[in-house]
């Protein structure tokens, strides 16, 4: 069977790092920016998966490093959400535009 | 010999258990709690002396130190340490035994003398802080424990002198007392260093035992080491004494001692009378093999001694607060300690100086004792310490005044009270060593007789001066039984105490030595105190204008010893017009413009580049979010193409 070729894979997880990128600086909806972010690990995860899979198919280093990405994944998830609903909570809104008390 | 511990530990748990209960719940037991603990502890150092002297001290004839504790409290190196410990020699057991009977006596008097004070418990419990510190300085094995004992008397000795804190003079006074020791207990520091460094060790015994034999490296190192020519031995023993000078108030270090009269008048009796100003004697006494080798160091010794001895004496002759009588009177008798040590050297005959000073500090302890507490007495009756005010009091105050007279007779120098013995002494020592000094001792003991019986004729007789406070003091009473009882004690012990063979127990190298005492070698000193005794009572019994013209016909010297030589003056001349000036305000401008000018300047640059740089943080996630992802790349460009 013909393999595909890294590159490609590398194509497809660049092109999801940008695309969350470009997600986390132009949306000013928090819940997105969230949604954003785990574009950005996801394209990490698939970096790690198909390096492990291409350069060292016999160890397991990049597998471990993908389910530990999407546990801490998950783990932020729960605590970015906490955060988004006390700040819907006391600010009624979840833009980011109207949460930046927080400067000098 | 374990119990010796509890000697100075008794006053110590009980300073601390009132200064920190008392106020509350013994407010009025705490004198006898305190008093009760020091007679234990009393008791204890009598039953220390009379093992000492007569049981286990004396080994081959010759008096021994003993090392009854000793304790490793911080190791430097294998051979420096510092350790604290007990040491027992003649010396130390003789003032344990003062430090806690005087001390006992002022515990008793103050019962009466302080009462109905808010403070009381306080008061008792500084005592015993005092006593405890004097107690362990007595005691210490070690030259650095000594100095730090000598820290703690200092800082009782301030606490009590400013024990009236609302008073303005006595705070001033606890500043002065407290800074000019301070000052001098520099140069002790410095004098410990000297020696510790070339003697290569701190313990007394052993620095002694190693700086007294010529051959040893140590002695040979220290003697030929020198600075500005003179040699490190002259410097540390010199540095020494000015630390013991400070404290026992040796000119021109001495200003603080009339001052320091401003506390109550039993804390004067005991510390600036009898115990804690004769550290400095004794500092020099525990040293004295050491000193013996240098004669520059006694020279200096005895020169200060004399002079001080003197002028308190010249000075005392002129003022009229009976406490700085007193406390001037202290001053010449321990110039007279002092210089009789200056004169004693180390072998055989020629160290009856040393006797003849320890003997002095111990006569000298129960008469001044005495003095003070009578003047107490006088105090608490009159409510006033100038003795214009006093006169006639001997009807009123019979016991008073007959302990007064004896404590007076024995300053005096007149046999057979405790002063002549010790006085005597002193003078044949000095009459066979140095001429020039036993003039000046005798002068200065005919003033001594001189001073106290004009004291003495001023508030006992002299009645035609009557003024308003003695009338008011017309229905006062003379005391309490625990003020009396003192007295009592006091003035037997002055009966008595001259008849001890001092010199079979207390020498410079601990074998008995015999003093050859003439009777006619005393005729002079005694004739003269009679005769200045005589001159007192004529100017001074009844009320006349004798003195008065006499300070007239002595014009302008007369003034200048009124204002005690203006000294004080002198210092205040120093520290404000040439140290401040020329000291402390380039100083000043240095802090202000150099130091604070840098610390200012860095705060200014910090403040600024924060001022120009805090836009950044705008509160924006998503800018953030933009900086750290330019800042990533920006590291990702550097570590591709520039780091390979």
């Amino acid at each position: 069977m013909n393999e595909v070729p890294l590159t490609h894979i590398l194509f497809v997880s660049t092109a999801l790092f940008f695309i969350g990128m470009y997600g986390l600086f132009t949306r000013k909806n928090l819940i997105t920016m969230l949604m954003s972010i785990e574009l950005l690990l996801n394209s990490v995860n698939i970096n790690f998966v198909a390096f492990n899979k291409y350069l060292f198919p016999d160890k397991l280093d990049g597998v471990f490093f993908t389910i530990f990405i999407i546990t801490i994944a998950a783990a932020e998830a729960a605590v970015a959400i906490a955060i988004i609903i006390n700040l819907y909570r006391s600010h009624k809104s979840i833009d980011v535009e109207d949460a930046t008390e927080l400067k000098f | 010999m374990n119990y010796l511990i509890l000697i100075p530990l008794l006053p110590f748990a009980t300073s601390v258990l009132l200064g920190l209960f008392g106020r509350k719940y013994f407010k009025t037991s705490s004198g006898i709690i305190a008093t009760a603990s020091l007679l234990a502890s009393a008791i204890l150092s009598l039953v220390t002396a009379y093992n000492y002297f007569f049981v286990s001290g004396k080994v081959n004839g010759s008096y021994q130190k003993i090392i009854a504790l000793q304790y490793n409290w911080l190791q430097f190196s294998p051979n420096v340490s510092i350790d604290m410990g007990i040491i027992l020699d003649p010396i130390s057991v003789m003032m344990i035994v003062i430090v806690t009977f005087i001390s006992l006596m002022v515990h008793i008097f103050s019962w009466g003398y302080m009462k109905g004070e808010t403070r009381f418990a306080t008061y008792y419990a500084f005592l015993s802080l005092f006593t405890f510190s004097m107690l362990g300085l007595v005691l210490s094995s070690n030259i650095f424990q000594v100095y730090i004992f000598w820290e703690l008397v200092g800082v009782s000795s301030y606490l009590l002198i400013g024990f009236y804190y609302n008073k303005p003079s006595a705070v001033a006074a606890s500043k002065k007392a407290f800074i000019v020791t301070r000052f001098a207990d520099f140069g002790f520091l410095i004098g410990i260093l000297i020696m510790g460094f070339y003697g290569g060790t701190l313990d007394i015994s052993t620095l002694i035992e190693r700086l007294t034999s010529t051959q040893s490296t140590e002695f040979i190192s220290i003697s030929t080491a020198s600075f500005l020519g003179i040699s490190a031995l002259t410097w540390g023993l010199t540095l020494v004494f000015i630390g013991g000078a400070g404290k026992s108030a040796m000119f021109p270090l001495h200003v603080w001692l009339p001052d320091a009269m401003e506390g109550p008048t039993p804390v004067s009796a005991l510390i600036h009378a009898a115990t804690m100003v004769v550290a400095g004697v004794y500092l020099v006494a525990r040293l004295f093999p050491i000193f013996s080798m240098d004669i520059a160091a006694l020279n200096i010794v005895t020169w200060v001694g004399a002079s001080s001895a003197l002028i308190a004496a010249v000075i005392a002759c002129t003022q009229t607060d009976i406490k700085r009588v007193l406390a001037y009177s202290t001053m010449s008798q321990l110039g007279y300690m002092m210089f009789a040590l200056g004169i004693a050297r180390n072998e055989g005959e020629s160290s009856v100086g040393y006797t003849a000073s320890m003997f002095h500090l111990f006569t000298h302890a129960f008469f001044k004792s005495l003095l003070f507490l009578g003047a107490g007495a006088v105090i608490h009756l009159v409510h006033s310490n100038d003795m214009k005010d006093m006169g006639g009091l001997r009807k009123r105050m019979p016991l008073t005044h007959l302990s007064f007279l004896i404590a007076c007779l024995a300053i005096a120098g007149i046999p057979p009270f405790a002063g002549f013995f010790s006085k005597e002494e002193i003078l044949l020592a000095a009459f066979q060593t140095n001429k020039i000094i036993y003039f000046l001792a005798l002068f200065t003991a005919a003033l001594t007789a001189f001073y106290m019986f004009r004291l003495y004729f001023s508030i006992f007789w002299n009645n035609t001066s009557k003024s308003s406070k003695v009338f008011e003091a017309e229905h006062g009473h003379e005391g309490t039984i625990s003020m009396k009882l003192p007295l009592i004690i006091l003035s037997g012990c002055t009966l008595v105490a001259g008849f001890v063979p001092f010199s079979k127990f207390v020498t410079a190298d601990g074998a008995p030595l015999e003093t050859h005492f003439s009777i006619i070698f005393s005729i002079a000193p005694v004739v003269l105190s009679v005769l200045a005794i005589l001159i007192a009572a004529n100017l001074y019994k009844t009320h006349n204008e004798k003195p008065a013209k006499i300070a007239a016909s002595l014009g302008t010297f007369y003034k200048v010893v009124t204002r005690k030589l203006y000294i004080d003056e002198a210092y205040v001349f120093i520290t404000k017009k040439v140290i401040f000036n020329f000291l402390g305000r380039p100083a000043a401008w240095i802090d202000r413009n150099i130091i604070d000018g840098c610390v200012n300047g860095l705060a200014y640059v910090t403040a600024t580049t924060s001022n120009a740089i805090k836009v950044v943080q705008s509160g924006r996630i998503q800018n953030y979010a933009l900086y750290f992802f330019g800042g990533i790349a920006g590291l990702a460009i550097v570590f591709i193409y520039w780091w390979k």
